[in-house]
């Protein structure tokens, strides 16, 4: 008889994951090379929809990758072909600003330790995860009901961030 | 293992392997899926060059096999022994990977495609987004080739398709969405992305989506069927390796193995968003008029045709046996056709064994109509001329997206059209 399928290999797979976006997530920041970059930052994106696949969120999954990969990435990638490569790779990588640097990474590493520390009782456990199959449907619920406002909010801003790109690249309108 | 085997067999099950939970069912179906796949893509390689020969009144491969049936064998045994060549300057790591990825996008898709109900690798819920997803992947492959080849065609070609994918994509987009919206307006049950609810709400509702509020069916079938010939980046959109202008467009630097995989992606891409047309407007797996003519009868003449074809096949092979030469040169090709003929008869009597019979009919529907479409392919490649880029771009930016807006915003209105005459009335009535 059809059985509802058991998720296999939840850890492997969640820890293999993870260590893709971060190990990409690194190579982004540090290969000289921006086509490289760009490809990591792809490996990054790809790999944190794969985590939302595993949080039984599939639209947003499948959302991250067409916005996301099949949109933005391709345009970065249009963009940074077009930039002469010799030239980038002679500049220089790291800017000498160590101090606010240092500064950063240790307010957002003791944010990190903290949230680790006392997360369990600052935030309530989640509520049990929603059931996969209408996943897709309580999104589109929940942005046409109770997120209308912000959900319009969100459009009219990218409509006033393509106006201003098509006012900014035309000369004469 | 026979556990495996009659676990997936007994008639009680009616799902998917993926949805089944047994991966040994979904290797397999991933084997057969990736190896069928890839010998459409061999037939319609020789299919492609005769059917053009013949539009132009050439006679095509003719040497290799009788009719040159061997030839795609005979090129892809060249193109294995070829050197691999990287050139000087090449960015090596992205140029090796570029192929690769474009594979892997386009052989993902397959993992949702139902050719039947039960003839699928899985059925997601979110379907046909994956599938947009994971086949706008296939652009990172082209512009990665074209940018790591350190060559000014490529890159020309490589520019040129990224900008075309991605202006045809949103027309193809919302072209979908108005069909997925068809799952639920004006109908029994809720909306589905998942491509097996797709088919299964056209057979609910006793209409293929083409259909449905007619002309809003049609033309945003129109709509992406224009976008998906520009997508896989074939004539008349095939500015990316426009012969005549960039050799070859992104992929004039590869050469021997890599080179037969951009191919074998081309045509596979063809034959992966062909099958999503067909499962969004063309009714899936399902056979003509399954709710019109339904009953015993007709379900058993319909299940005959799979044989029917092949016997078909069989007897035009026989025929051209019949009509070879009766040199002696011609002896060897003779043979070989006859032994065609006989396969073909041969798999015809297999498709008549009622179990077989019933279990294959939904794919033999599902790739005919493939077939149908992959013909159009090659029509429109030996009919239409090429576009100039700024004809395309005004096509794609001016005529197929505010068509698809329109299409969609009219599919709302007459989907809800009781809504909105209750609303109107009330409002008359205040």
């Amino acid at each position: 008889m059809p059985q509802a399928a058991q998720p296999v290999a939840t850890t492997f797979f969640f820890y293999l994951l993870s260590g893709l976006a971060v190990l990409s997530g690194v190579l982004v920041i540090t290969r000289k090379n921006p086509v490289h970059s760009a490809l990591a930052l792809i490996l990054t994106l790809l790999s944190v929809s794969g985590l939302y696949l595993m949080l039984y969120a599939p639209f947003v999954a499948g959302v991250q990758i067409i916005l996301y990969v099949g949109g933005i990435m391709v345009l970065f990638l249009f963009v940074i072909m077009l930039v002469n490569i010799e030239q980038s790779e002679k500049e220089k990588q790291f800017n000498q600003q160590w101090l606010p640097g240092i500064l950063a990474a240790l307010g957002l590493g003791t944010l990190l330790v903290v949230i680790y520390v006392k997360g369990k009782a600052a935030f309530a456990l989640a509520p049990p995860s929603m059931p996969e199959a209408d996943n897709t449907q309580r999104v589109g619920q929940m942005l046409y009901s109770n997120y209308m406002f912000p959900f319009e909010i969100a459009s009219l801003l990218l409509l006033v961030a393509i106006i201003g790109a098509v006012v900014m690249a035309k000369k004469r309108i | 293992m026979p556990g495996f085997i009659t676990s997936y067999l007994d008639k009680s099950v009616q799902v998917t392997p993926g949805q089944y939970g047994s991966p040994f069912w979904a290797l397999v179906y991933i084997l057969v899926v990736f190896g069928g796949v890839s010998l459409a893509v061999v037939c319609m390689n020789w299919l492609e060059r005769k059917i053009l020969a013949h539009m132009q009144v050439r006679l095509g491969p003719m040497r290799v096999g009788p009719h040159g049936l061997l030839q795609p064998i005979a090129d892809a045994l060249k193109l294995i022994l070829k050197e691999d060549i990287v050139p000087e300057g090449a960015d090596s790591f992205v140029f090796l990977l570029a192929p690769i990825i474009i594979l892997l996008a386009v052989f993902s898709v397959y993992c949702v495609i139902p050719f039947g109900p039960t003839h699928a690798i899985t059925d997601m819920n979110i379907g046909i987004l994956f599938m947009l997803g994971v086949s706008s992947l296939g652009v990172l492959g082209i512009v990665m080739a074209g940018w790591a080849s350190n060559s000014h065609y490529p890159l020309i070609g490589a520019l040129r398709s990224s900008a075309q994918m991605v202006s045809y994509e949103i027309a193809m987009g919302l072209a979908v969405v108005s069909a997925v919206l068809m799952t639920s307006l004006n109908a029994e049950g809720t909306g589905t992305l998942s491509m097996i609810g797709i088919v299964q709400a056209q057979y609910a509702q006793h209409v293929w989506f083409v259909f449905k509020f007619f002309p809003l069916g049609l033309i945003a079938f129109f709509i992406f069927a224009v976008a998906m010939v520009a997508e896989t980046n074939r004539a008349p959109f095939d500015l990316p390796e426009a012969e005549s202008e960039l050799t070859a467009g992104f992929h004039t630097e590869y050469s021997g193995l890599r080179w037969s995989l951009f191919m074998l992606g081309e045509y596979a891409a063809m034959i992966a968003v062909s099958s999503i047309a067909i499962t969004l407007w063309l009714g899936g797996w399902m056979r003509p008029f399954p709710n019109a003519l339904s009953g015993p009868n007709w379900d058993l003449a319909f299940s005959l045709f799979p044989a029917l074809t092949f016997f078909g096949l069989a007897a035009m092979t026989f025929y051209s046996t019949m009509r070879m030469p009766k040199h002696s040169y011609f002896r060897i090709q003779t043979i070989g056709l006859g032994a065609f003929a006989a396969v073909f008869a041969l798999i015809g009597l297999i498709l008549l064994v009622p179990p077989v019979r019933d279990r294959v009919q939904d794919v033999y529907w599902f790739i005919a109509k493939i077939a149908v479409f992959l013909y159009l392919y090659i029509w429109y490649r030996g009919t239409f001329p090429r576009y100039r880029f700024d004809q395309l771009m005004k096509v794609g930016w001016k005529v197929l997206l505010p068509m698809g807006i329109a299409v969609l915003m009219l599919t709302g209105i007459v989907g809800l059209r009781d809504d909105i005459f209750l609303f109107l009335k009330r409002l008359v009535h205040v």
